[in-house]
């Protein structure tokens, strides 16, 4: 049998919750199709309780992956670079099948992302934070902790790219995340999160659902234990809607930022918290 | 040592002695009738038309008339504002906008006892705390973000600031002054300009500021003061015009502010209430304890966000704890605020009085059991006895919602775990006390406080180079130091 002849074994694109790969619940999936319109596969069309589900498994991950060390953090991001560089061509075939302009262009900045992010794990806290000279015999300092739960609605392009500059920044000073994938072109995504399962992340840490902004805006911007929203690829007929939601719990709200890249992405996602003792013999 | 006199022998019992009414006196406050809206460097009449007596709440005597800003006032204020900003601050170079901060801050330190005088007299708290806290932390403040306006390209790593533009500020009325200057500072600071809001029970100090302003020789309409009440806020918060809102207060309020700018550009921090727990693990210095426990609640009547109204005690020491806190607490002494003795004032308002006896009683009614030293108050003003509760369970009200007021709740725990869980186990997340003399558990409880503000072996301190703000429901952004300024800031990479 030449190659040609055998017949490809397909994927089933699931969602990704709690380090398990469930369909979604309500059964619902939608068609992906490619630029030129061919059939690609059914993603899971997330409900609302898988939306819930998912950030029930980001809360439980949450203790374990804020306490672990900004070091430990940083290896774990790195080594999702390593798993990506390894999946690379099929990155690329999903990103051109999505009509990307440049798949391979794409996948290296992804991963190259994914490495700048790394390298930040342990010195958010050197630049961000610091010792604070007060007018009196106290030792204060403030340091940058991790939010908490933050919901993510990823740009629909680039699917890669966009997804993986909104999860880093978030997860790296210890967040947690529920992110929900470009619309249009989730396959990126559901690799993403099967290379997320294969490398070092914590199951939990980040979860990927597919399917409709447009439906999953309300019940992430309403959910009150959900701590932070990232807007950036939500459609802006829904933000109005979403920051009054989001009043409800007093989340934090970002919307896109000026820097595709940088720091501050980072500390959207922070609490600055300090701390007095007094100096005495 | 054979020259030792024979000891003495010993006094019989002390006598008690009473302290001698000490007032500070009235006369370096010279009250004007009415106060029109400061707007464009002058007091101007309200365009309302519509004035509004405002009280010593510790008697009950109308101070003076000030004016209500309607929302025509609040318009012209925006645009005095805007002017401003375009024309006079904005372009100014950051070391003359430093100059004018350094200017107030000296001002004020010049004119503190009269600050401080208006401060209790319109506030009813201690002159105490509004000599010797209010006026040099605000005084510190101006001084503090003086030393950043020529600096602001150091503040914030590969980013570069610019103004917003017009803010719309809006404070609370338990700390008038200093809450104006954590508001006003760090704004002029990065360049733009306000409009200040300040609370309806307590705006003479802040139109005092407007005098000082003045003197200062700020450019006219750089800061914009409007007294009002809550529709006034509305209407400054929601002007189109206003870039940026700041405010601070309760989390009711913060959250309808939020849902108010919800969907349109303007940036928004909030510092909003909370219910902190202060934590007393039985190795603690037990007398050092007792003492911040009570500066924790009873500071300024415990009209403060980041009050430690939740006491968290460890098993073992709650009863030695709780004695001590009863014979501590028969010490305080309730009254006149101008009297320099005194160590609790009046409660600001016959509001916020009502809304103190109803929690305390819902305590009561709940099954917690409540406790006042014996305390005389004064007949005519808005006092409430300094109050503990023992009996406390989590779901109590009082241990749930902010009460605002000179009241203790006390729960118990045994491990550091369980001290943890409960006090997370709040929507707020402003402060956190900690008291232990083990450094390594102060280190592993601060880090597991979801608090914006830790206080270790210490409480209620506060610095203009200490960032202060919430996690959680009590808010977003944070106000001192080099953090304080971000929210006033638009970043844009350095490319």
């Amino acid at each position: 049998m030449s190659p040609d002849q055998r017949l490809p074994v397909r994927r089933t694109a699931k969602l990704s919750i709690g380090g398990q790969f469930p369909r979604s619940e309500s059964g619902r999936t939608y068609e992906v199709v490619s630029a030129d319109g061919r059939f690609l596969a059914h993603a899971a069309r997330a409900s609302r309780k898988d939306l819930r589900d998912a950030v029930v498994a980001a809360r439980g991950a949450l203790a374990g992956w804020a306490a672990r060390t900004a070091y430990n953090r940083g290896q774990i991001l790195y080594r999702v670079a390593e798993i990506m560089e390894g999946r690379r061509a099929q990155l690329e075939d999903e990103l051109r099948d999505s009509g990307a302009a440049d798949p391979a262009d794409e996948v290296s900045r992804a991963i190259d992302r994914w490495v700048w992010y790394a390298g930040w794990a342990d010195k958010i806290a050197q630049v961000a934070g610091g010792a604070n000279p007060v007018a009196g015999p106290y030792f204060n300092f403030t340091l940058p902790e991790p939010t908490g739960v933050v919901g993510i609605i990823a740009p629909a392009e680039p699917s890669l790219l966009g997804l993986v500059s909104r999860i880093g920044p978030v997860i790296v000073s210890g967040n947690v995340a529920v992110a929900v994938a470009s619309e249009s072109s989730p396959l990126p995504g559901v690799s993403l999160a099967e290379a997320l399962a294969t490398s070092d992340v914590p199951g939990g840490v980040i979860n990927v659902l597919t399917g409709s902004p447009r439906e999953l805006v309300p019940w992430l911007a309403a959910h009150m234990d959900v701590n932070a929203i990232d807007l950036t690829g939500c459609p802006d007929d829904l933000i109005p809607e979403a920051e009054r939601a989001a009043a409800d719990n007093v989340k934090r709200v970002h919307r896109a930022g000026p820097a595709e890249q940088h720091l501050s992405e980072i500390t959207a996602f922070v609490e600055f918290k300090t701390v007095w003792h007094p100096m005495g013999a | 040592m054979t020259d030792l006199e024979p000891v003495a022998p010993a006094q019989p019992v002390m006598p008690a002695w009473e302290y001698a009414p000490a007032p500070e006196s009235k006369d370096i406050v010279r009250l004007e009738d009415r106060y029109g809206l400061f707007i464009a460097g002058e007091f101007v009449e309200p365009k309302s038309g519509r004035w509004f007596p405002t009280i010593d709440p510790s008697n009950e005597t109308v101070l003076a008339e000030v004016a209500e800003a309607g929302e025509e006032d609040v318009d012209v204020a925006v645009t005095a504002a805007r002017s401003a900003y375009v024309t006079a601050w904005r372009d100014l170079p950051g070391s003359e906008r430093a100059k004018y901060l350094y200017r107030i801050a000296r001002a004020l330190q010049e004119r503190a006892r009269e600050f401080a005088v208006l401060e209790s007299m319109n506030g009813g708290k201690p002159i105490k705390e509004s000599r010797d806290v209010d006026l040099p932390l605000a005084a510190a403040h101006f001084f503090y973000y003086a030393g950043w306006a020529d600096k602001l390209e150091y503040a914030f790593p590969a980013m570069k600031p610019t103004p917003l533009g017009v803010a719309g500020q809006v404070i609370p009325w338990n700390f008038p002054l200093l809450m104006a200057a954590w508001k006003l500072a760090p704004a002029l600071a990065a360049g733009n300009t306000t409009v200040l809001k300040p609370a309806e029970t307590t705006p003479l100090t802040a139109l005092l500021l407007g005098e000082v302003i003045q003197q200062a020789e700020l450019p006219p309409g750089v800061v914009n003061i409007l007294t009002g009440a809550g529709a006034t806020g509305a209407s400054l918060v929601g002007h189109p015009d206003v870039d940026k809102v700041a405010f601070t207060g309760s989390t009711e309020v913060g959250k309808q502010i939020r849902r108010a700018v919800a969907g349109t550009s303007k940036h928004l921090t909030l510092e909003l209430g909370g219910k902190a727990a202060n934590i007393v693990f039985e190795d603690a210095p037990i007398d050092q304890a007792v003492e911040g426990v009570v500066n924790g609640i009873f500071f300024n009547q415990g009209h403060v966000c980041c009050a430690g109204s939740r006491l968290l005690v460890q098993e073992p020491v709650f009863e030695e704890l709780l004695e001590k806190l009863k014979v501590r607490l028969g010490t305080l002494r309730v009254g006149d605020p101008l009297d320099k003795n005194t160590d609790v004032g009046a409660i600001n308002s016959r509001a916020q009085l009502e809304k103190i006896g109803e929690l305390v009683a819902s305590g009561v009614e709940e099954g917690a059991v409540m406790y006042q030293p014996p305390c005389e108050l004064p007949e005519r003003g808005f006092w409430f006895a300094p109050t503990l509760f023992t009996g406390v369970s989590q779901s109590h009200r009082i241990a749930r919602e902010e009460i605002f007021g000179p009241v203790l709740s006390i729960l118990t725990f045994r491990t550091p775990e369980e001290a943890v869980e409960k006090a997370n186990n709040t929507p707020y997340g402003l402060s956190a006390g900690i008291w232990t003399e083990k450094g390594s558990r102060i280190l592993w409880m601060a880090e597991r406080m979801r608090a914006g503000v830790v206080w270790a072996n210490t409480f209620n301190r506060f610095d203009p180079a200490s960032p202060f703000g919430g996690y959680k429901e009590s808010g977003f952004g944070r106000e001192g130091g080099r953090h304080g300024l971000e929210p006033y800031v638009r970043l844009e990479p350095v490319s």
